[in-house]
């Protein structure tokens, strides 16, 4: 079924969320303002990426990231212009001229950097098809999206974006016992670390803005990138007297019995229309 | 004579009105209005008050379904609206992603007023364009302990589940509380 939407209302880093969490494969097709890329996943990990039309062969990425000169990367064109990618590869480590884990690397952040030149795109189309995997011959990767998703989280500067995020500085914050959700493999910023110290459902946000000297934009924008990460969620404080729902205030009363039959009599009209 | 009620929110265009609309036995006092501004003009109408649908449930107990407005410029009712209700439902449309910000935006601000039960309706599912209940889940950021329930307003047996869970939930929290 249909995972689409509109840029300006659903940004990159919440679909970077979304597949990271959900442990995704597929495509991820968003066609920006001028141009398009296509970001392939493997069980929510970036395997592969692509701008629109550039060249992204295995030869031009290495140029490009001066692992190898420009006559170089000429000769590869006219004499191993039909080899693969793997090939090439496996042609440059066996030649002893790159070792594994620089081309790697070269891969990796040129494919880092094509997700971190989309999140400069506020307007556009995005799809994800499930369906879809990298081309045929292509080197892919493995890489976490935490770090990817906090620094695009970093861009976000619009104060009323924020605010719908998080509209109640009067809420504290817990760390999620996902699996996988783990703080020290994320690069966190100075700043990150103090509010992430303070964390715990007891302390209100306000309360870790006072501590960390930060005013409401800046607690916020940090909170936003941690909630983007699926680091932390926000919960009710501890100990602060809550409003009393309906429940609770029926328990206090001391007329438990009375109000249970009261629901159960709701229960049995309403499956009876 | 008794009255409880139960609120249901949700975005501008989310399906609230026809929720509502399908169980209740009076035709649904809603107050609609032409829709003047042109960024939201996907339809004619709009609820600008609040619809209000009633369920008699026997001689001495009625259940009033109360609908928030969409639009934003509402918020200041919702205040007044949750004095004292069992529990609320979170209507969004699964089809318009463009809307899930402002969907939090109400589930975080119901939130903080009281820990009242809730669950959220993933409304509009028989659309193709319909979003998948687990991508909501994590779009919503909502944890595994709330209920995110498929919905068609429209469908009244569709209604009727997403109310008794809501009711179900009431009940479970009720019986947890310690005297
Ligand atoms: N296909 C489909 N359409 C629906 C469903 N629920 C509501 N709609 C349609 O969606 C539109 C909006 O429904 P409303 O009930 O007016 O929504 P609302 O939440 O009350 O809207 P506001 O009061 O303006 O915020 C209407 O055209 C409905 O017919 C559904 O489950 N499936
Ligand atoms: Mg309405």
């Amino acid at each position: 079924m249909a995972l689409k939407g509109n840029l300006r209302d659903f940004t990159i880093t919440q679909i970077l969320n979304l597949i990271n969490l959900a442990q995704k494969s597929g495509t991820l097709v968003v066609e920006g303002p001028n141009e398009a890329a296509k970001i392939y996943f493997r069980e929510g990990k970036l395997a592969y990426a692509q701008f629109g039309q550039d060249d992204n062969s295995l030869a031009a990425i290495l140029y490009r990231a001066n692992k190898i000169s420009s006559a170089q990367h000429r000769a590869i064109k006219t004499r191993a212009g039909q080899m693969s990618d793997k090939e090439l590869g496996l042609l440059l480590i066996n030649a002893n001229y790159m070792s594994q884990q620089d081309i790697l690397n070269s891969l990796q952040s040129h494919f880092i950097s094509v997700l971190n030149h989309m999140f400069t795109w506020v307007e556009g189309f995005f799809r994800f098809d499930t369906e879809a995997a990298p081309p045929d011959g292509k080197i892919t990767v493995r890489i976490s999206l935490e770090n990817i998703i906090m620094e695009g989280s970093r861009r976000l500067r619009e104060w009323e974006q924020l605010q719908d995020e998080i509209p109640s500085l009067d809420m504290a914050l817990k760390f999620v016992d996902r699996p996988g959700a783990n703080l020290r493999s994320v690069n966190l910023s100075v700043e990150e670390w103090r509010v992430a110290s303070f964390i715990n459902p007891k302390n209100t946000m306000r309360q870790i803005a006072r501590a960390t000297k930060m005013n409401d934009l800046e607690i916020r924008r940090i909170v936003y990138g941690m909630l983007q990460a699926g680091l932390v969620e926000i919960v009710r404080p501890e100990g602060a007297p809550p409003i009393k729902s309906f429940t609770q205030r029926v328990v206090e009363e001391g007329n438990k019995e009375e109000h249970t039959s009261l629901i159960k009599r709701i229960i049995s009209r309403i499956r009876s229309i | 004579m008794q009255t409880v009620k139960m609120v249901v929110t949700g975005p501008f265009n989310a399906g609230k009105t026809e929720f509502i609309r399908s169980v209740s036995e009076i035709d649904v006092v809603s107050t609609e209005r032409k829709i003047s501004s042109d960024a939201e003009r996907v339809k004619e109408t709009t609820t600008v008050a609040m619809d209000f649908g009633r369920i008699t449930v026997d001689q001495d107990l009625v259940l009033y379904l109360f609908g928030t407005p969409g639009q934003k410029r509402f918020d200041f009712m919702w205040e007044i609206l949750s004095e004292g209700m069992l529990g609320f439902v979170v209507m969004i449309d699964s089809t318009r992603p463009e809307t899930f910000r402002e969907a939090r935006r109400i589930l975080e601000t119901f939130r903080a007023y009281a820990a009242t039960p809730y669950v959220v309706a993933a409304n509009k599912q028989d659309l193709n364009d319909a979003w998948e209940i687990d991508d909501m889940r994590i779009a919503l950021r909502l944890s595994p302990k709330v209920k995110l329930l498929p919905c068609v307003a429209a469908d009244k047996e569709s209604v009727k589940t997403i109310l008794l869970e809501l009711l179900y939930s009431i009940l479970a929290e009720m019986d947890a509380l310690e005297y």
